[in-house]
């Protein structure tokens, strides 16, 4: 007897389980390879499936192998003989090469030192954006007071009329008139029904005079007793209650300032970018509730939405005091710091209208840095700046400006950012995960 | 002549069925075969790909290697550098076989013949799979072993089942009795066996299992193969088996790593009479398919398209590129025993004179099928081809034999395809199916149990061929974690 099975709805994914332990055996590996290839990937490839290269280390099987190179002898057999007569002598290939012997070592473990494979979008990230978080989150929530939310609390026997518990209050008076015997609407009419019948009946006798009588009796009952046991009773009723309860809040809106002036040319623009949409993978990725305002500036600032910020482009002089102020007037409108963690992340090249590092820095210290958990300033440089500028202290004006903000603020970061390599250390700095306190 | 079972290539379950039946009738009634039930699966390409990567077990405990093997067969099928198998079968009791639902008709034809009853007919009748292998318990064995693996990875953590696993793995192929049959148990250690694995029923219980379908129910005790033996404190030396003595003497290892080298070692042993067999297995029902296919051509009950579909699959499949081509890639198990099948089958029927020289006993008897059969039940590669390969097929495949002295700055050549060479090139290539030469040939020479604990291996060199010596040290660091002490392994010369 033979059985054909359709196997082709079989759930997938079975080796799943295999792939992760994989994964997981060959972390180390992967990640130096993942970060390597997301070095030089074009800004909008950043999230995407990825072919990964890992040297064998951490994951090589060994086996014993015997190694007829190393010295001894052994006969072999070869197909496809053209002109070789017994007694010929054919040249091996010289050592380290492969050829007809090479391949045969090929499953040794030795000959394979590099080993490619897919990693799909998730697993890339996954990897990429492992122990990074946000600094500092949720500590505006225990700082500040809360905001609260009413949330159920149970049933009551008090409460205003608008909060009556229709369901609640209809089963107790339901199972009250049951206990109590109340009699229904049908029970009044049959007996009135019944009651116009004995009436009715002609001629009338002194028996069924006695019937009228004792019917009437009993509906004058039934209707007295209809409203002694009230259809809903006092006690019946029932609330609903609520009772306030703080929220903690998780929120998280982050602020991406980015100069588009002039003087950033298309290689600093991108370095920018490419910053901005690893930072916003990652908050994508790592927090569900994370808002990202988006603001770009000239001499003027603008809140612009992803597309935008990322794909147009636009020029003029820099006044980078514009998007501090933007950015301010956006806090106050939408994100109360009650509610809200703030970040910001700033990308610029370090040059500013003369003065106007000073009012950044005054509306920073004063303004801002109150009102952030987390300020990132990343400055991009071009490579010869960055021999220029090798110190930390040497540097632009608005550099400078910001070396001071920095030592009044623990939580305000400078950065620079001269090349695409950079952009990935740089990043995973900002936001390594901080170590437990 | 009939009217032909299918036309084009689509394929549905009525026509594998009429298609399964034809070729039933032509394997049982003509060539007269003798198998197990057959099971037939139609599987997709990404169940192929599970499939391979565990190691063509339908089921397979958890392990990282087998994730690495997926990763690299996915992304070699994906960028088409490999083409997947038609098919895969299992030596089980019913015999499955994977069929991708990507085969045309045609191919769905020819794989059931080639595994469903090729492959099936060889498992059922060889020595070797008979004898070391239990065709009936496998499933249930392996079942058993996914689920006490992962009970394991939950009690004792994922990290210490994989060392113990790479450990294990890292000596697999040490890990089988080449020589002796495993030591059987005597009946009280059977009874005591059987109430152990009770007891771990009991505990393993889980009510979920009753709700599944009969196939993955846990195993029943006394199917598993379970070689066990006598053991303890008396080794008996020198020993072969790595895993086995390990198993039963390491100082180091707790019960249930025990029995997780009793698994690794129990895989090792099923799969190791398929690696003594390749040319012989894949050559009958690669011979197989090829008779009934044709018959089924003759009989009208394939069409003009198929046969050509199936003759093209049928030489690319047996193709044996020459030494000096690019594809080379070692011989061809399918080529060289399909040749010298179909070669038996020539000499039975038209033999030469140079025939009836070599093979008097089968020559011009015209009885194939038991030549064949008889070949197919009693042999394993290296018999086979010293007994049957032909001068006709080295001929045919040019063979010659090349002399490697590791010093030497040539390869000599010792023997052609000619008169004075037949006998020397036939026994180089027998030798070099020779598992038992091919392997390293290490044993277990003494353990110093109240001492040092130190234990002492002995690589036996055959011509002087040393181990490799990186992937030597990495085995040996893996088997010092297995026994817990310090491991000492020797290169002696051999006979």
């Amino acid at each position: 007897m033979t059985y054909f099975i359709d196997r082709r709805l079989n759930p997938k994914g079975k080796s799943l389980a295999n792939r992760q332990r994989f994964l997981r055996r060959a972390r180390a590996q992967i990640r130096e390879a993942v970060q390597k290839s997301l070095k030089d990937a074009a800004v909008s490839d950043i999230g995407k499936e990825r072919k990964i290269r890992i040297s064998t280390k951490g994951t090589k099987e060994p086996r014993f192998r015997l190694d007829p190179k190393a010295s001894g002898e052994q006969d072999f057999v070869l197909p496809g003989n053209k002109e070789f007569m017994p007694g010929d002598e054919i040249k091996k290939p010289p050592k380290g090469e492969g050829g007809a012997s090479g391949k045969q070592a090929s499953d040794t473990g030795e000959g394979e030192d590099d080993f490619e494979f897919t990693m799909t979008q998730d697993e890339v990230l996954d990897i990429f954006f492992e122990d990074l978080e946000l600094p500092n989150l949720v500590r505006t929530t225990l700082k500040e007071t809360p905001s609260k939310s009413w949330k159920r609390a149970g049933i009551t026997t008090t409460g205003s009329p608008n909060q009556i518990n229709l369901i609640r209050t209809m089963r107790n008076s339901y199972g009250r008139r049951l206990a109590l015997k109340r009699p229904s609407l049908a029970d009044i009419s049959e007996l009135e029904a019944k009651l116009e019948a004995a009436e009715r009946t002609e001629p009338q006798t002194d028996e069924s005079r006695a019937l009228i009588a004792q019917l009437k009796e009993q509906l004058a009952k039934a209707n007295s007793k209809r409203k002694w046991v009230a259809f809903v009773d006092p006690i019946d009723v029932r609330f609903n209650t609520f009772t306030e309860q703080p929220i903690p809040t998780s929120q998280a809106v982050m602020f991406c300032l980015m100069d588009v002036s002039g003087s950033m040319g298309e290689r600093e623009k991108d370095l920018a970018k490419r910053f901005y949409m690893l930072l916003h993978l990652f908050l994508k990725r790592r927090y569900e509730k994370v808002d990202v305002v988006f603001i770009r500036h000239t001499h003027d600032a603008q809140e612009v939405d992803e597309q935008e910020f990322f794909y147009s482009r636009q020029s003029g002089g820099t006044i980078v005091s514009t998007a501090l102020d933007k950015m301010l007037e956006i806090q106050k409108e939408r994100y109360a710091t009650a509610d809200w963690n703030i970040y910001a992340a700033q990308a610029s090249d370090g040059y500013t209208q003369s003065g106007d590092a000073r009012r950044c820095v005054e509306m920073l210290n004063g303004d801002i840095m109150p009102l952030c958990q987390y300020y990132a300033y990343i400055e991009i440089l071009d490579e010869r700046e960055m021999e220029v500028f090798a110190s930390e202290d040497s540097g632009a004006e608005l550099w400078r400006a910001y070396r001071t903000v920095a030592e009044l603020w623990p939580n305000f970061a400078t950065k620079r950012i001269s090349k695409p390599a950079d952009i990935f250390p740089v990043f995973r700095e900002l936001f390594k995960k901080a170590e437990a306190v | 002549m009939g009217k032909p079972l299918f036309e084009g290539a689509e394929w549905d379950f009525q026509t594998l069925d009429r298609a399964l039946k034809a070729i039933e009738d032509i394997a049982l009634n003509e060539l007269k075969l003798d198998i197990y039930p057959n099971q037939i699966e139609v599987i997709s390409s990404e169940q192929m790909l599970d499939a391979y990567s565990s190691l063509g077990m339908p089921l397979m405990y958890n392990h990282w290697s087998f994730g690495k093997l997926f990763a690299r067969e996915e992304t070699m099928y994906r960028a088409g550098y490999s083409a997947l198998a038609y098919e895969i079968v299992i030596n089980s009791n019913p015999c499955i076989s994977y069929l991708l639902e990507e085969n045309t008709m045609t191919m769905q034809a020819l794989v059931m013949a080639h595994a469903a009853f090729g492959h099936n007919h060889f498992f059922k009748n060889n020595y070797l799979f008979r004898q070391w292998t239990n065709a009936d318990g496998i499933l249930d064995y392996l079942a058993f072993a996914k689920r006490y693996i992962s009970a394991c990875e939950e009690r004792y953590g994922r990290g210490e089942v994989e060392a113990i696993l790479d450990s294990a793995h890292a000596i697999m192929d040490q890990g089988v009795f080449r020589y002796r049959r495993p030591p059987r148990p005597s009946k009280e250690r059977v009874a005591e066996k059987h109430r152990k694995r009770a007891e771990y029923e009991d505990e393993a219980y889980n009510d979920l299992w009753r709700t599944l379908p009969a196939s993955l129910q846990p195993p029943v005790t006394t199917a598993s193969p379970d070689p066990d033996d006598e053991g303890g404190p008396d080794m008996k030396l020198p020993e072969e088996n790595l895993l086995y003595f390990l198993e039963k003497n390491s100082p180091a290892l707790k019960p249930w790593q025990r029995e997780m080298l009793r698994i690794v070692r129990n895989l090792a042993q099923y799969f190791y009479p398929q690696r003594q067999t390749k040319v012989m297995n894949e050559g009958c029902a690669t011979f197989v398919h090829f008779t009934i296919m044709n018959a089924l051509f003759d009989r009208g009950l394939i069409t003009d398209g198929s046969i050509f579909e199936f003759l093209h699959s049928h030489t690319s499949v047996i193709f044996q590129p020459d030494f000096d081509d690019r594809r080379y890639y070692g011989i061809n198990p399918y080529a060289l025993g399909y040749a010298m099948m179909a070669d038996i089958r020539r000499i039975c029927e038209n033999p030469t004179e140079e025939d009836r020289d070599w093979f008097p006993h089968i020559a011009g008897t015209g009885d194939f099928m038991a030549a064949l059969k008889e070949a197919w039940a009693n042999y394993r590669d290296e018999s086979f081809i010293e007994q049957f390969l032909s001068p006709k097929v080295m001929r045919d495949f040019r063979l010659f034999g090349l002399h490697d002295k590791a010093d030497d700055a040539a390869y000599k050549v010792s023997a052609i395809h000619n008169e004075p060479g037949y006998r020397k090139v036939r026994a180089t290539l027998a030798r070099q199916y020779d598992v038992g030469t091919a392997d390293p040939n290490i044993q277990v020479v003494g353990a110093n149990l109240r001492g040092d604990r130190k234990l002492l291996l002995e690589h036996r060199m055959h011509r002087a061929i040393p181990l490799q010596h990186n992937a030597k040290e990495l085995v040996m660091a893996h088997i010092e974690r297995l026994w817990g002490h310090e491991v000492e392994l020797t290169e002696v010369a051999g006979e």
